[in-house]
């Protein structure tokens, strides 16, 4: 059932959300749009369509403890440490991102389940919301994604004056319960703006220049044929191996795991890594990636060939374009895609 | 979710006790670890292997050289490499150290190698995984056919284990044992080159099963010798190591395509690595 409030009741709306579990939503702080905590003095920023890093924070943050230790001479004492989490809600992710959690959910939830990703699933609520303009850099309908209603526990429209509130799993009703003194049920006439809306979004995505993306050829079958490729060569080329492209990614997983000394015992915690960094991969007897053009081939190699190998045939890219406006060197998946796809010939 | 121990994540470790600690080569020593009740941590099968830990210095990836058949503790062949295996180096019996695991798949003892002519050939701290092996075998004898081993080591020196091999593998029923060291030395009566001469020159007959573990250009160059032989691929088995984290297939950087070698692997049957690019 369609929902909605007036615009002006948004605040209001913040305030309920917030009351009874932590709210986090795009803010915009010095110049920088990223999903934060919500306070009521927060400068929210739902139209800006991409946060410069995506929603997977809240389900794998940037850095997480996961236990700590006390040495003391020969001994060793384990100590549980791991950061607790309460009810969340996440408004306002974007259909890239609300997809990006499936594809996070099925290396983290399959076995041996990820302990500290699942709390976390459990915990939060998404409340996504549709890209009434989406960018040049956007091509999720490449993978099959629908920014015009986009997945989630609940999704939103903002339209003229109104917020449409549209809940859609057993999660997403439960919130939508908390704020019901909030909304009131859509018009037929409502429904109308919405469908015109959302025809409107899927028309813009169709014309946007990299919408015609065609993963043709990326397949398992393809594999040593892509990873042999003489064009990862001339693409890599320009590579600064920032990790830049990784960090933003709302699909890259790749984690690493440090003792940290805090001078009352050793914390472990575990942080996002790169495939992108030449340590990596390092060993004392070798590197097994030794260049920056086979770091690279690895990141695209993964998105497009291994993952989906691994899982049903599902890419792990959203099209969100993160990297296509964040590379220093305008290199991308995009590029990629055009470069190495059957389309093209060599 | 939780690991045989019901631990509440895999990245959780547990409690080992340095029990024992044995000076094999200059670089690598064999680490005996039990649990702080006694016994093993936990039971594993051979080939598998687990993240050993000091907090703060490091964590890191070893084979579980001892057999599941020995319950009383587990050992660790550990060569000098880094920081944390300089520390394992230094340290005293009685230390303790944690351990998460077991990871990754086993050799297939107990399914495709049952009843075989098993053929072991390890380079240097290669033995490590493959002596898992070795002794289950030893253990089950009448389980597995004839068995032979090839081992070698830049010097007598750097052989590991070489008491065990000397005094309980050699001479035990239908096992030979075939030793080389790369170059000659004095007091040395055995055959001297390298491992994949050796092989070629020992001209074993395609009917065995082999399994091999050393160093990774030795793993190329034994796999192209056993073809010269006559060997088919699929009758090879392999284990590899690659920078590793986490141990279950997520942290994601010990993939060799879309295998992840802590989980799919450590071990492979080297006909199923066609499929995958050389990248190790």
């Amino acid at each position: 059932m369609m929902l909605k409030l007036s615009k002006d009741k948004i605040g209001e709306l913040f305030q309920k959300l917030a009351s009874s579990r932590t709210l986090y939503l795009p803010i915009d702080n010095n110049g920088q749009v990223n999903f934060g905590q919500w306070t009521p003095d927060a400068v929210v920023r739902l139209d800006q369509l991409k946060t410069v890093k995506s929603a997977k924070d809240f389900f794998f943050p940037q850095t997480e403890n996961i236990v700590a230790f006390k040495r003391q001479g020969k001994d060793i004492s384990i100590i549980e440490n791991r950061d607790q989490n309460e009810p969340f809600v996440v408004f306002g992710v974007r259909g890239c991102d609300a997809r990006s959690l499936d594809i996070l959910d099925k290396v983290f939830l399959c076995d041996p389940v990820d302990s500290f990703y699942k709390a976390r699933r459990e915990n939060g609520v998404i409340v996504s919301m549709a890209c009434a303009e989406p960018e040049e850099t956007c091509f999720c309908g490449v993978f099959g994604i629908d920014a015009a209603e986009p997945q989630g526990d609940v999704t939103i429209r903002i339209i003229g004056d109104n917020l449409y509130w549209d809940g859609k799993t057993e999660k997403g009703k439960a919130l939508g319960e908390s704020v019901k003194d909030l909304l009131v049920q859509a018009t037929g006439q409502d429904l109308e703006i919405i469908k015109k809306q959302d025809e409107r979004s899927r028309e813009i995505l169709s014309m946007l220049p990299l919408g015609d993306l065609s993963l043709d050829g990326f397949e398992e079958s393809a594999l040593l044929e892509k990873f042999n490729s003489p064009l990862w060569k001339e693409l890599s080329q320009a590579c600064v191996g920032c990790g830049t492209c990784t960090y933003v990614c709302p699909t890259c997983q790749c984690y690493d795991i440090q003792d940290f000394d805090t001078g009352h015992g050793i914390q472990r915690f575990r942080c996002w890594d790169s495939c992108m960094y030449s340590d990596f991969t390092l060993m004392a007897h070798g590197n097994s990636r030794k260049s920056q053009m086979e770091r690279f081939r690895q990141r695209f190699m993964h998105k497009l060939i291994y993952y989906p190998a691994n899982n049903d045939g599902v890419y792990s890219c959203v099209g969100c374009g993160r990297c296509v406006a964040k590379c220093p060197i305008s290199m991308n998946i995009a590029k990629v895609i055009r470069a190495l796809g059957v389309s093209v010939s060599v | 979710m939780s690991n045989s121990a019901g631990i509440a994540d895999m990245l959780i470790p547990q409690l080992g006790i340095v029990k024992n600690i044995r000076t094999d080569t200059p670089d690598v020593k064999t680490f005996r670890v039990e649990a702080p009740s006694g016994g093993v941590i936990f039971p594993h099968m051979p080939g598998q292997c687990a993240m050993v830990s000091i907090p703060g210095i490091g964590e890191a990836m070893f084979s579980i050289t001892s057999s599941p058949t020995n319950t009383e503790f587990m050992e660790f062949s550990i060569k000098r490499a880094g920081y944390l295996t300089e520390w394992l180096h230094q340290m005293d019996v009685g230390q303790q150290v944690t351990v998460r695991g077991p990871y990754g798949n086993a050799f297939p003892v107990d399914t495709e190698l049952r009843g075989k002519d098993l053929l072991f050939i390890a380079g240097g701290i290669g033995l490590a995984p493959l002596r898992s092996v070795i002794n289950y075998v030893r253990h089950y004898r009448d389980r597995y056919g004839l068995v032979d081993i090839v081992y070698g080591a830049r010097s007598t020196d750097d052989l590991v284990d070489i008491d065990e091999i000397r005094n309980e593998w050699i001479g035990h029923d239908n096992v030979n044992v075939h030793l080389t060291i790369d170059r000659q030395q004095e007091g040395w009566n055995g055959h001297v080159g390298f491992v994949p001469d050796y092989v070629k020159e020992l001209k074993f007959p395609t009917t065995k099963t082999a399994l091999i573990c050393g160093p990774p250009i030795m793993i190329k160059f034994v796999l192209a010798a056993l073809q010269t032989l006559g060997f088919d691929k699929s009758q090879v088995y392999t284990t590899f190591e690659l920078r590793m984290k986490c141990g279950i297939g997520k942290c994601g950087r010990c993939n060799i395509g879309s295998k992840y070698v802590c989980k799919d692997g450590p071990v492979f049957r080297c006909d199923t690595m066609e499929e995958l690019p050389d990248e190790y």
